[in-house]
């Protein structure tokens, strides 16, 4: 039977991109399904009745939800080709690890306060978001990525963040890249790879998105 | 070289009794260390520098911190008894299963417990919502893992005496077995495992914990 992999996204989505990036890792054709998140359809939410929520991978017929959960899916049934996490069990708990702190503390409230608040609340979500950055750029040391001399788990999880820095710094009026140029390598490093560079929205287009949705929310 | 396990633990957190539930199911021996979590020990910090939290799985030395991520450690490396599904799609399930008890359940809880008036009795009707989707996952199984206790049966232990407790301590009435019936033989199917019972925390001790620690949190915030 050949495989039906179906990808329900939505181009800005962080969590999306971690998925097509696993996808264009390991070579995987699909079909990406754009969802208007105003108007989400049948078929997202009969796939993920729980969340309602993208990206919702579907392999013939039965889906996937939850990028993290998704993404060590995707290694583990398309194990042959460019595995994601690494083989020996200790360093998967360590990748396990640093992809958990990237959900915790570069999404999660983090990321988020940068471009809603303002004053003191900003202040201290930037300076957090940095804290955890350098953490980040701390786990990678000297290697080219998270994986080592290849692409791994932490990087598919951490790199479309990098998507939305431009946001986040002129919404914070920051330099991330003065403070983690590290990271900002790494990134960059990433992007020259077909699968990053084809499954990343261009920032500019990510900060407009984050003006547009700033505008609907009522904020300034 | 023998294996040496330690884990960072405390009596009443949940996620500490997941790594111990795991461990005891996989018959793997292990010293615990209490910790005081108002006066954390140095080593919890030179394990686990990141968060400062337990539970910490310290194996031949080797830390390692997130109770998600130390149950699938003690999966891959202590092969018997296998906590997670062999087959990926299962495994998936499990995984979006346990997260969405971390993310979604806990998170509620903490609303319910640190609310009052209508902000209550909405955390209320998300988690008893959340509650009735997780009790789904049982339908025609006798565990969440089948037939045998796994993975997800670990991390929905939080169930049997935790949240019941948690339950008493606020005086709110969410989780009865009324209103969820197949979650209350699961709990009591469970509870007869010498290993789950084992590993129940003293409800007395427990109660009086979360009445101090709501109380020093009500006057922090005050």
């Amino acid at each position: 039977m050949a495989e039906e992999v179906v990808l329900l996204d939505f181009w800005p989505s962080p969590f999306g991109m971690r998925v097509r990036v696993a996808l264009a890792e390991k070579g995987i054709k699909y079909e990406y399904k754009e969802e208007d998140l105003r108007n989400k359809s049948a078929l997202l939410l009969q796939m993920n009745p729980v969340h309602k929520k993208i990206p919702v991978l579907i392999h013939n017929g039965k889906p996937v939800c939850e990028s993290l959960v998704q993404v060590q899916y995707i290694d583990e049934v398309w194990h042959h080709t460019s595995p994601l996490l690494p083989s020996h069990s200790y360093q998967r708990a360590i990748a396990r690890f640093w992809a958990d702190f990237v959900d915790k503390k570069i999404y999660g409230e983090l990321g988020r306060k940068i471009w809603t608040s303002k004053g003191e609340e900003q202040e201290t979500a930037k300076k957090e978001f940095i804290e955890s950055l350098k953490l980040l750029e701390g786990e990678l040391g000297d290697k080219p990525y998270f994986g080592g001399e290849n692409l791994g788990y932490v990087d598919v999880v951490l790199v479309p963040f990098y998507s939305w820095f431009y946001a986040y710094e002129k919404c914070g009026n920051f330099s991330i890249e003065a403070e983690c140029p590290k990271l900002i390598a790494w990134a960059k490093r990433c992007l020259e790879k077909e699968s990053v560079s084809k499954s990343l929205p261009d920032q500019e287009k990510v900060y407009h998105f984050v003006l547009q949705l700033k505008k609907l929310l009522g904020i300034e | 070289m023998a294996d040496e396990v330690k884990l960072f633990g405390m009596w009443a957190s949940p996620y500490s009794i997941r790594v111990e539930l795991a461990l005891k199911l996989k018959g793997i021996p292990y010293e615990y260390m209490e910790e005081d979590l108002s006066n954390k020990s140095s080593l919890l910090l030179k394990y686990n520098p990141v968060h400062k939290k337990i539970p910490v799985l310290v194996h031949n030395e080797k830390p390692i911190a997130e109770s998600l991520v130390i149950l699938e450690y003690i999966d891959e490396t202590w092969r018997n008894n296998p906590v997670l599904p062999q087959d990926p799609y299962d495994r998936a399930m499990a995984r979006f299963w346990a997260k969405f008890i971390d993310e979604k359940l806990l998170v509620t809880t903490r609303k319910v417990s640190f609310t009052a008036g209508k902000e209550q009795e909405q955390a209320i009707e998300e988690i008893t919502e959340q509650l009735k989707q997780l009790e789904n996952e049982l339908q025609g199984k006798e565990f969440f893992s089948g037939h045998s206790i796994g993975y997800l049966d670990i991390v929905a232990n939080v169930l049997v005496s935790w949240f019941g407790n948690v339950q008493e301590a606020l005086g709110v009435d969410m989780f009865t077995e009324e209103k969820f019936p197949i979650l209350f033989d699961w709990i009591g199917k469970v509870v007869k495992i010498d290993i789950v019972n084992e590993c129940r925390i003293p409800k007395e001790k427990h109660l009086d914990y979360i009445r101090s620690r709501l109380e020093a949190l009500k006057s922090a915030s005050k």
